[in-house]
């Protein structure tokens, strides 16, 4: 795969196919965790990081531990297992090498073991037969299209609370309906092709 | 425990607790495998029968597994359960299986799994598990199923794959598109929290009303008394 593929999957992944607003991964942490923007930027940063550790690593384990011997059928429960003992690992390095990193970030780490964005990067990238440099990239540049979907959102939340609406849709539904237009809004870059 | 307690607790998965539409959680699927409703009774059973099958082995287990790793227990008994199901589905529907792609392993990081795990089969013993386990699995299909209904019958014109609104319908494609699962989502929330609010008022109503008759027949016993 040549330097301009792997550069085209990265846009793609982060504005088309947008993993909040085109492939529903990682829904939880994003309505969860988006009511202001810097603990949005927060929760991003921690994604991106394990995000991209996983991909490398996961990649290593399916191409390098279960494919020669002949285990395809146990990637999922494997990558879960690689991808918790990761989290813990990286929470613990953070903590003892990076404090500043460690309370910028730390108190997301644990949500993220149970974020399907990053099992499911792990598993489109199998699926995709992507290179080791390209599974790392396309992680890299998932996890960014991720955080710049939270941000803008907690960006329109933030005036949200302050709207007036019909009683039945305070709260959530309103929230997944401002979803929706922004969905629409990154539709609108489907109409370019990166491939 | 009794049979009516069982009957209450399976009511309370499918109706006043149910995962999706009043509990929040599980939303990734609830989105993503909602195009059809084919998709959706495919993905519902799915997790059904993960939900029940992890939380029988847990609740079997839970004397065995130690506190501290209790988190990680579970999620490798539910991925196990969540391959086991990947496999048959595979050899017997393939079609589906292709359908619903990665998010049929994503099962394992379906937070209603793992808070079933956490909040019920590990502090209670095996047949309320499994009645708790089958009754949000159903609760969670049916919940799949009123979003897909809506979307598919929008966005195609079919239910189940049957033209309902004839050739010419013209379809609003925006429901089948991502746009369109946030929208519906949000719409049938939006009605399940009214009419939550609309039960809810009744019976403080219904307390009030109540509460009121007790009164003035106490008043009433003490008028005579006197």
């Amino acid at each position: 795969m040549s330097f301009t593929d792997v550069l085209l999957i990265m846009f793609g992944v982060i504005l088309v196919e947008n993993f909040i607003f085109s492939k529903f991964l990682g829904i939880c942490p994003f309505l969860g965790v988006s009511e202001k923007p810097a603990t949005a930027l927060g929760m991003g940063m921690a994604v991106i990081f394990v995000i991209t550790i996983a991909s490398g690593t996961t990649w290593a384990v399916y191409y390098l531990l279960l494919e020669p011997l002949g285990l395809e059928y146990l990637r999922t429960v494997a990558f879960i297992l690689v991808i918790a003992a990761l989290v813990q690992f990286i929470e613990m390095f953070l903590r003892r090498f990076v404090p500043a990193l460690y309370s910028a970030m730390g108190i997301y780490l644990p949500l993220i073991t149970t974020n399907c964005a990053v099992l499911g990067t792990a598993l489109l990238n199998i699926q995709n037969r992507y290179n080791f440099i390209t599974s790392v990239c396309f992680g890299f540049a998932a996890a960014t299209g991720f955080t710049l979907a939270i941000v803008i959102f907690a960006g329109l939340r933030a005036r949200l609370v302050e709207a007036e609406m019909p009683r039945a849709f305070r709260g959530f539904p309103i929230t997944l309906i401002a979803a929706g237009l922004l969905a629409m809004a990154f539709a609108g870059f489907s109409g370019i092709s990166f491939t | 425990m009794t049979l009516s307690g069982l009957a209450k607790q399976f009511r309370s998965g499918i109706v006043d607790n149910n995962p999706v539409l009043i509990q929040l959680l599980g939303m990734c699927p609830t989105l993503a495998t909602t195009t059809s409703v084919s998709n959706a009774i495919g993905m519902g059973l799915a997790a059904t029968v993960v939900l029940t099958c992890s939380n029988i082995l847990i609740s079997l287990l839970r004397k065995f597994i130690p506190k501290q790793v209790r988190i990680a227990v579970f999620i490798v008994i539910i991925s196990g359960f969540v391959t086991a199901v990947e496999l048959l589905m595979k050899a017997y529907f393939y079609e589906l299986y292709g359908a619903l792609g990665i998010f049929l392993p994503l099962i394992v990081v379906n937070c209603i799994i793992l808070a079933r795990a956490e909040a019920f089969a590990s502090k209670n013993p095996v047949l309320p598990s499994a009645i708790d386990g089958l009754s949000c699995g159903i609760g969670f299909t049916l919940a799949l199923i009123v979003v897909a209904s809506i979307r598919e019958l929008l966005g195609n014109g079919t239910f189940l794959g049957f033209q309902v609104f004839g050739e010419n319908y013209p379809a609003a494609v925006v429901f089948i598109l991502p746009a369109g699962a946030f929208l519906t989502l949000g719409c049938v929330i939006a009605a399940v929290q009214t009419l939550k609010n609309k039960a809810d008022a009744k019976k403080s109503e219904k307390e009030a009303v109540a509460e009121a008759v007790a009164n003035a027949a106490q008043a009433a016993a003490k008028e005579v008394q006197e």
